[in-house]
């Protein structure tokens, strides 16, 4: 798409002003008359028998209006959905009733029991100290392998075992690749699990208008419409009886796409108890009750000719996936399998995948959601072949590639690459790394006894979430565009951002398609009674799905404006051309009408063309015939402390692509955060349960988030390679950061070791394990 | 909230007073950095906070000639930011500017982080390399510790029920004198894994007249490292980083977790003395 005057523009978000002057609103800063605070009771046990609950003391708190227990709801709140249960997709596949509050049974710390209600969030917080609860603890599990163990306690007692699901995919002939390997390179991989950590923690307020039977619950989600369908579902209300707001999200990065015990209960206690109620989630409950990411562990085998060529994969792999499901747990490994084949020709590849129940918090999508573990292993694998081969890590890259000639690609995993140039990306990056330079000097500091390590990352990713076929639940996206009498131009998007900037991207879209000023415009999202149902922001879609569905209703918009702009200056649609900010006859100028104009006689209704309907408004339910794939090459450049372990990023470097860029300022952002997270799973962020299931990393000043101080100024490009999937060529670049970084942090930092023989290390890689490693020589 | 009465005294005798009154069910509040979270989480319960916020006397920083004077209630900052502090004794100076961010440093306070003795703290290593004299007032009247006497377990100190830590003293280090404090940040809390604070002074002739090296981080308490300073004293710069080699012996209880094992620790001990050193007699030269 040609950049004209916003598309392609380093335009300011425009939602930063409110947000960095306190101004916007937040589901905390809803106030709402006779407003109760609840406080949650959660288990302090991983794993326990519940005999009895006594709340009469909390009851009696003054202060105290209500205190709720498994018990008191279990026949009136439904179950915690998951919407990947499809026994066809995972075989074996056991699913559990999730209540909302635990009964009989808790099965992992921070798992919630009771709820109080109190006139201020104090007296909640006491009130939970008052209540008596009788637990009988049993051992628990705190890892895939010791829900596996002969003898291993059982979570689920309707079932014998712990095991709850498999899936595998398989695309060529994995046997014939092994046949024809000249070696089989084998390593064990591990995905630490990680807490996502939005900067704003979960948070729910419900109110219940009975004279018009009505809920309406503000959460701080990325799914309000999927919200309210199942929250309706959960408590037994009519759906366009529940209206969903998430007002100002205060970031996801996918935990927040998920419906949650704290919503359907603050719904239900606002209904029962007649009064509004708040439930603003703690740190620390954040930590152990908003999902977490990743933990998977298992055994990569590659099939490899002796120069380098890659001719299989085959991952045998467990996910330990705790105690319940959320919304999308089972679905997300699945992403992994996907995208094994990374950026690489073979097609040959086999993953089977078994999940186990653990006394852990629930997985689930974390930005990345499945690809940064297939990204991290086939990354990592590619210099494990290199290490096995004395090969250089690049030119096992670049024999694999697959070449920019072969798009549209489809993989051994029969998905369909839309557009790439990977061996552009690449070159690039080297360009800006001045790699040969690099090389040398890690050679001249080696022999000073300094470790220098340069890693590579030239990832693939799938986003643009996708083909409703493709996704447990819907993949298509809906935007409404109406012009005001005044030309005033308002958006309705179903993708409600939490930190992407579509406010911005989105009116940079509308103000040159519609020929408006930007400050003309205003995007509006998240609020189920004004905006039409759609899915939400996640998976990099929101731009690639949401956008196009508005700029095809701007399409529709704007064909209607045109016939109206001809009908009155007397000319035809197809001489009608936008100059300006003005609808003129082409050659013309001088008659223009604005937006403003066009939009008064459409709203006027009197000097309408034959036929054409009042009014100006029109909407557009987008299915995308594709996923997007998104690719790049990070370069990152490590220096390993020889005497203490301690990695300083030195450089690091990234070119992405992610097709056409409305915005390289937003771009940027993206890649700045993503690359942070990224970098925290690989040098930093851990979270450790021990043996007796309690989460020991369950605040910041035991869980390491990477900090400013710990990364140089990033060196960023793109490449561009339009895609054919969208009218606009974007693709996403929400997680494209994060996928790509933490294999380049990895394989530097290895890479650094070399000459300590040392092939593999896995994540994180703390300072102790890197020293430990360099005195083993 | 578990309620509590509060005091503000202005003046340290009615603070004395109030510590006496109410004895064990009171907690001193000072920066409120350590108090505060552990009363938000509910680790502490105290029924009565005295705050000695509002005693003006108790938060100056003085840097004479013969004497260093820091207030109990001197904020970090104000130790990071005392315009003579760089050359009088820098080693204060830079260890208030490796603790926390800036907005603990703010409001984090010298005396609450040394009576607090979290055995991770920045403070202890530094006022045991400077042979810190800490004055405290109680019951029977007035008293002063050296710091090596001071710190004596896991949030243990040599403090007594109604003492109040009210002032720090240091001697004015000498001309020929440096001091370094060089730490590994644990990496979420960034508090010391290990750290160590070194101070030498030089003799004529360019030898170690005399060492003292403080160490955090590492065991229950924070401590003097002995062997280090015995191995060197007398003896030409080039022994440092043999003598660094001793700095975690002697302990018999290593501090212990995730983030890092007694082994690491006891290592990182060691390298974190010989750069401390290093950097402490470039100082004094």
């Amino acid at each position: 798409m040609p950049v004209s005057k916003s598309v392609g523009a380093r335009i300011k978000r425009r939602e930063d002003p409110r947000l960095i002057q306190g101004l916007a609103h937040y589901v905390d800063d809803i106030k709402l008359p006779n407003l109760l605070h609840v406080a949650i009771l959660r288990s302090p046990y991983a794993h326990a028998r519940i005999n009895g609950i006594n709340t009469d003391a909390a009851q009696n708190l003054s202060g105290v209006k209500s205190v709720v227990t498994g018990d008191d709801v279990k026949d009136v709140i439904g179950g915690i959905p998951c919407a990947a249960t499809d026994p066809e997709g995972f075989p074996g596949i056991k699913v559990p009733h999730h209540p909302v509050l635990a009964t009989g049974k808790v099965r992992f710390v921070g798992e919630p029991i009771a709820a109080v209600a109190a006139t201020d969030a104090y007296i909640a917080q006491d009130a939970l100290d008052l209540i008596e609860v009788d637990y009988e603890p049993l051992d628990a599990i705190n890892s895939a392998d010791a829900a596996f163990a002969d003898g291993a306690p059982v979570i689920h007692e309707d079932w014998d075992d712990n095991m709850a699901f498999t899936w595998s995919i398989a695309g060529g002939d994995i046997d014939a690749a092994f046949a024809e390997a000249d070696q089989v390179v084998s390593q064990r991989i591990d995905h630490q699990r990680l807490v996502p950590n939005p900067m704003e923690t979960r948070g729910v307020v419900a109110q219940y208008l009975p004279g018009k039977d009505q809920l309406n619950l503000w959460s701080s989600t990325q799914i309000p419409h999927l919200l309210r369908t199942q929250i309706s579902v959960m408590l037994g209300m009519a759906e366009n009886h529940v209206r969903v707001i998430a007002p100002e999200v205060g970031g996801g990065f996918g935990c927040k796409l998920n419906v949650y015990a704290e919503e359907a209960l603050l719904g239900h206690m606002a209904k029962y108890l007649g009064q509004p109620v708040k439930w603003i989630e703690g740190r620390r409950e954040n930590f152990v009750h908003t999902i977490h990411g990743r933990d998977q562990t298992g055994d990569v085998e590659l099939a490899v000719k002796d120069d380098g060529t890659i001719l299989g994969l085959k991952y045998t792999v467990t996910a330990d996936v705790g105690a319940y499901y959320q919304l999308l747990t089972p679905a997300i490994p699945t992403l992994t399998g996907l995208m094994l084949c990374g950026s690489y020709t073979f097609k040959n590849v086999q993953m089977n995948l078994t999940a186990a129940f653990t006394n852990k918090m629930a997985t689930d999508a974390y930005r990345g959601a499945g690809r940064p573990e297939a990204t991290y292993l086939i990354e990592r694998m590619i210099d494990v072949v290199a290490h096995d081969l004395d090969l250089d890590p690049l030119e096992v890259r670049r024999k694999n590639f697959i070449g920019k000639d072969a798009f549209p690609y489809e993989t051994g995993t029969a998905l369909a690459y839309d557009s790439g140039d990977y061996t552009a990306a690449l070159d690039k990056a080297l360009k800006m790394a001045d790699y040969e330079a690099l090389r040398e000097q890690q050679a001249k500091l080696r022999e000073e006894g300094r470790y220098l390590g340069i890693g590579f990352s030239t990832y693939v990713e799938i986003c643009g979430m996708g083909p409703s076929a493709a996704m447990p639940a819907g993949g298509w996206e809906s935007s409404t565009v109406r012009v005001d009498p005044t030309g005033k131009v308002t958006v309705l998007t179903g993708v409600s951002p939490h930190g992407q900037g579509q406010e911005t991207t989105f009116a940079q879209l509308i103000a040159d398609g519609l020929g408006v000023d930007i400050d003309d415009i205003r995007i509006i999202h998240g609020d189920t009674d004004t905006v039409q149902y759609g899915i939400g922001t996640f998976g990099s879609r929101a731009t690639a799905v949401g956008g196009t569905a508005m700029v095809h209703a701007m399409g529709k918009v704007k064909d209607k404006v045109i016939n109206i702009a001809a009908h009155l200056l007397e000319s035809n649609p197809q001489d009608i051309v936008v100059e300006d900010n003005k609808y003129c006859v082409q050659g013309a100028p001088e008659s223009g009408l604005t937006l403003g104009e066009i939009a008064m006689v459409a709203h006027v209704g009197v000097q309408l063309p034959e036929g054409t309907e009042p009014g100006l408004a029109e909407s557009h339910f987008f299915e995308p015939p594709n996923f997007t794939y998104p690719f790049g090459t990070h370069i990152a450049v490590v220096e390993v402390d020889a005497d203490t372990g301690e990695v300083e990023i030195q450089r690091y470097i990234a070119v992405d692509d992610c097709g056409n860029i409305i915005n390289p300022l937003i771009v940027e952002g993206q890649v700045h955060g993503g690359i942070a997270q990224g970098v925290g799973q690989a040098l930093y962020e851990e979270a450790i349960y021990d043996e007796s299931g309690q989460m020991i990393t369950g605040s910041f000043m035991d869980y390491a988030l990477p900090k400013a101080h710990n990364f140089p100024r990033f060196e960023l490009a793109n490449t561009v390679t339009p895609s054919p999937v969208n009218p606009m060529g974007v693709k996403g670049v929400g997680e494209a950061g994060t996928i790509g970084s933490t294999p380049a942090i990895a394989n530097a930092v290895i890479d650094a070791l070399k000459p300590f023989g040392v092939r593999h290390i896995d994540l994180p890689l703390r300072p102790e394990k890197l020293w430990k490693l360099m005195q083993e020589t | 909230m578990t309620p509590f009465d509060y005091h503000a005294p202005k003046t340290l005798r009615s603070a004395m007073r109030l510590v006496q009154a109410f004895g064990d069910d009171a907690k001193v509040l000072a920066g409120g950095h350590s108090l505060i979270p552990s009363m938000k989480l509910r680790l502490a319960a105290p029924s009565v906070v005295i705050d000695l916020g509002g005693i003006a006397g108790l938060k100056r920083v003085t840097a004479g000639n013969e004497t260093i004077t820091i207030g109990a209630l001197a904020t970090h900052y104000a130790v990071e930011s005392h315009r003579l502090l760089p050359s009088k004794c820098s080693l204060l100076s830079e260890t208030a500017a490796e603790i926390g961010d800036a907005q603990v440093r703010n409001r984090g306070t010298v005396g609450g982080s040394i009576a607090h003795a979290d055995p991770a703290a920045d403070w202890p290593a530094t006022m045991l390399a400077l042979d810190a004299q800490f004055d405290i007032g109680g019951p029977d009247g007035e008293r002063t510790v050296a710091a090596s006497d001071f710190f004596v377990d896991l949030f243990i100190t040599d403090l007594q029920p109604g003492e109040v830590l009210t002032g720090i003293r240091i001697a004015t280090p000498p001309e020929n004198s440096g001091g370094a404090y060089v730490k590994m940040r644990q990496s979420a809390s960034g508090f010391a894994l290990a750290g160590v604070a070194a101070h030498v002074t030089l003799d004529d002739a360019g030898n170690c007249a005399s060492v003292a090296v403080g160490v955090t981080g590492v065991a229950p308490a924070a401590y003097r490292a002995h062997a280090v300073e015995d191995a060197l004293v007398g003896q030409g710069i080039d022994a440092a980083a043999d003598a660094a080699a001793h700095a975690a012996d002697g302990v018999e209880e290593f501090q212990e977790d995730h983030h890092a094992s007694g082994d690491y620790r006891a290592h990182l001990a060691r390298v974190f003395t010989q750069r401390a050193l290093s950097q402490a007699i470039e100082r004094a030269a």
